[in-house]
């Protein structure tokens, strides 16, 4: 017994204290930032590369890290190089309070950039606020994100639901007026603030149904629709649910007309998933606020197209790889606008100056009192089984502000593809 | 039929669990919970931050498994709904800390909470054999996340409840907060464990788990027994959830997959079945051995590998383990000692 307890005892010590020193380089520099040396960054993410989220967004931080090694080959930031460390949490909350406190603790990060999910990251805003850790651009339109008193570290970069429900909503009431409104979206803050905004601008909805991820089957749901007599049905979905619920449409024979979220609707995604289906999206409409991965004449596209080839294995091309690049892109103009003596404090009062121009169609709107992300969208109709843009993009608030025409000309990419300082 | 009882009377039950080899003069539990809680306390200081929450998370894990060696050790029911039972715990804690922040009390509540959920489902086990009671614990596992999602306002579905944590001292680390407050928890739970087997109670469970027909002769109550040793191993299971909702600070289905039961029930045959140190080289498993997948998926480069390589890891374990030792790692050092004794 007393042989058997020095043993355990022993394994536990080696296997805490075996790695003990592994990691955490930060070094040379004098004020000792954590994650910043002279000659590098290193920021952290935590991503579904695996698990019931994986489909599409797996393909996210890859993309990010190919554009950061792009930016590297380019001679980096202030002659910084970015080290991107992408962990694995499995959509999986406990998981993500474990990679997270690996990459801060461990890792030394200097900072946690775009990880995603509402659920997962939700668990980690209270770590990262007590480590003083920038939160930068979470992967999802929660309005948690915003809330500059008490998470003053945290920023968004997804528009949150409510401005997407608005948008989607004003669409609904101009071309489709008369028309009876159904909704139906995932049974968490992604689908209640999306039914939100929506509401505010429509009224009150025919018949609204809801479904978790952990059930793949929207049976029950569609057939409620379908009997409530809908002829419009707004989507609050992930993408592997958008193709689920697009096909158990088909097969009872209700066909609506079809209104999705931008996080629901790449159509790379979907149209895997549904397959020899796919078809069926034909007519689709949905929202977004960055270059659509088929438009080969904007220059976005094609910058990141000449990344996706030289630096990520010339993966195939979808929405989520320009989600990615463009997270990748407006990082390091915060990271140029920080300067050269690079703090944590500098990089928050960076973002909170914004000014960014980048990729998106409508502008990020960060400052001192408003940490979301993106203030707007655009509609998208899929046509020939490509998505493209039509009307103007729109601007509105998570309040009652008025959801206006944003006029406002896109920019193009400088020359070099890096953000200058 | 006097033969048998003579034989009863004569043989009481101290025999049939006797199986351990050779009387080693044995440790009260108590200096070895002593020894242990001063062992964690040196090593949540000599750790750097991340290697205690590591640390904490073992211990989490250690209130579970050894709860349910007991239960399947060593009275011999097999339950794969553990991961549920810990959901219960740890949405208990989770519901009534955000109504009173008195973490003391959220887990004085889902103690209270797991004991009768622990008695309803040990209840029903109790009539159910072998592959029976596997089955309903199984379908105990499966059921939680439906109940989250149909009382969607009370358990807010797919996406859990944060818990609200009143943070320590300033001057204790969190991680070292919550190492201490894992194994204080761990060991208070084994220490209570290991009393409460050595004595009467160890031995009907033993007893229940060897000869029913047997045990039920020589007076033993196989029923309560039964339902008593579930109720015992589900408490320990609720522990270790609301230490989960505490570390996690949220709790959400996916934290409670159907995986995790089936890992505690791997983890304990790994460690050494019926061994409360067996336990604790399950709890260790549980924590090194995803970290090891997760290295290695790093260093061969392929970050989609990571998730799926730690069952890849899990099952080679276990495999060799039961080659090499098939009493679990906790057997190796008596099987050594076996074979030196033997060459000498």
């Amino acid at each position: 017994m007393k042989r058997t307890a020095t043993a355990a005892l022993a394994v536990v010590l080696l296997a805490t204290a075996g790695c003990t020193n592994e990691g955490g380089g930060s070094g040379s520099s004098g004020a000792s930032v954590p994650g910043v040396t002279d000659s590098e960054i290193v920021v952290g993410t935590h991503m579904p590369l695996t698990g019931p989220a994986a489909a599409g967004y797996s393909k996210i931080a890859p993309a990010t890290k190919a554009y950061f090694d792009y930016v590297n080959a380019n001679g980096g930031v202030h002659g910084r190089k970015i080290s991107y460390k992408i962990k694995d949490d499995g959509y999986n909350p406990a998981n993500t309070q474990t990679v997270v406190r690996e990459l801060v603790l461990q890792d030394k990060v200097f900072a946690i950039l775009n990880g995603l999910g509402t659920p997962t990251h939700t668990g980690v805003l209270d770590f990262l606020k007590t480590n003083r850790v920038p939160d930068l651009f979470v992967a999802s339109g929660s309005r948690s994100w915003n809330q500059p008193d008490k998470y003053p570290g945290t920023f968004g970069f997804n528009p949150d639901y409510t401005v997407e429900g608005k948008i989607l909503g004003t669409y609904v009431k101009e071309n489709l007026a008369g028309k009876k409104t159904c909704f139906l979206g995932q049974d968490d803050d992604f689908g209640r603030d999306s039914l939100a905004g929506i509401e505010k601008v429509l009224g009150p909805v025919a018949a609204k149904e809801s479904y978790v991820t952990s059930n793949p089957n929207v049976g029950p749901q569609m057939g409620a629709l379908k009997a409530a007599g809908c002829e419009v049905v707004v989507l609050a979905t992930v993408p592997g649910f958008t193709a689920l619920s697009i096909g158990t449409a088909a097969k009872i024979a209700f066909k609506p007309q079809f209104v999705v979220s931008n996080v629901g609707a790449d159509p790379t995604t979907v149209g895997k998933t549904l397959g020899a289906a796919a078809p069926l999206m034909e007519g689709l409409v949905a929202t977004n606020y960055l270059p659509l991965n088929n438009d080969d004449a904007n220059p976005w596209i094609q910058l990141f197209k000449k990344v996706n080839a030289a630096h990520n294995g010339n993966a195939e091309f979808d929405n989520n790889i320009v989600y990615g690049m463009s997270v990748g892109y407006l990082f390091v103009q915060a990271l140029q606008a920080a300067g050269k003596d690079l703090t944590r404090e500098k990089i928050i009062e960076a973002v909170q100056k914004n000014g960014f121009q980048g990729p998106g169609t409508v502008p990020l709107r960060f400052s001192a009192q408003d940490h979301s992300g993106y203030g707007g969208e655009q509609l998208t109709k899929i046509q020939g089984g490509k998505a493209v843009y039509f009307g103007t993009p729109y601007t509105t608030d998570d309040k009652d502000g008025p959801v206006a025409p944003y006029t406002g000309q896109a920019v193009a990419p400088p020359q070099s593809g890096v953000p200058a300082a | 039929m006097t033969d048998v009882q003579q034989k009863a009377n004569a043989a009481p039950v101290p025999d049939v669990g006797s199986a351990v080899p050779k009387r080693r003069r044995r440790l009260h539990p108590a200096l070895v919970i002593a020894a242990g809680a001063v062992l964690v306390v040196a090593l949540t200081y000599m750790l750097p931050p991340f290697r205690n929450y590591q640390l904490a998370t073992m211990g989490a894990y250690f209130c579970v498994t050894a709860g349910l060696t007991v239960l399947t050790g060593l009275n011999g029911q097999l339950s794969l709904g553990h991961g549920a039972l810990m959901a219960t715990g740890a949405y208990t804690l989770a519901l009534t800390q955000n109504k009173w922040v008195n973490l003391p009390l959220s887990f004085a509540v889902a103690v209270v909470v797991t004991t009768v959920a622990g008695a309803v489902i040990g209840l029903a086990a109790a009539r159910l054999r072998g592959p029976y009671l596997a089955g309903l614990t199984l379908a105990v596992a499966i059921v939680v996340p439906s109940v989250t999602s149909t009382f969607d306002e009370t358990f807010n579905s797919d996406q859990g409840l944060s818990v609200i944590l009143n943070p320590p001292p300033e001057t204790i680390p969190m991680e070292r907060w919550q190492a201490w407050l894992c194994w204080g928890a761990a060991l208070a739970v084994v220490l209570l464990l290991a009393l409460l087997i050595r004595g009467r109670f160890g031995r009907d469970l033993r007893a229940v788990r060897d000869d029913e027909t047997a045990a039920k002769l020589a007076g033993i109550n196989i029923a309560r027994t039964q339902v008593l040793a579930f109720v015992v191993s589900a408490v320990c299971a609720g522990v270790s959830g609301a230490l989960f909702a505490v570390l996690a600070q949220s709790v959400s289905p996916g934290a409670f997959p159907l995986t995790l039961s089936l890992f505690l029930v791997m983890a304990i045959v790994i460690g050494g079945l019926g061994s409360l140190f067996g336990a604790l080289w399950g709890a260790v498993l549980l924590v090194v051995l995803p970290t090891l997948a997760q290295s290695v998926g790093e260093q061969t480069g392929s970050q989609q590998l990571e998730g799926n390589l730690a069952l890849v890891v899990f099952g080679v374990v276990l495999v060799v383990v039961m080659l090499a030792a098939p009493g679990g790692l906790a057997s190796i050092p008596s099987r050594i000692s076996r074979l030196i004794r033997r060459n000498r």
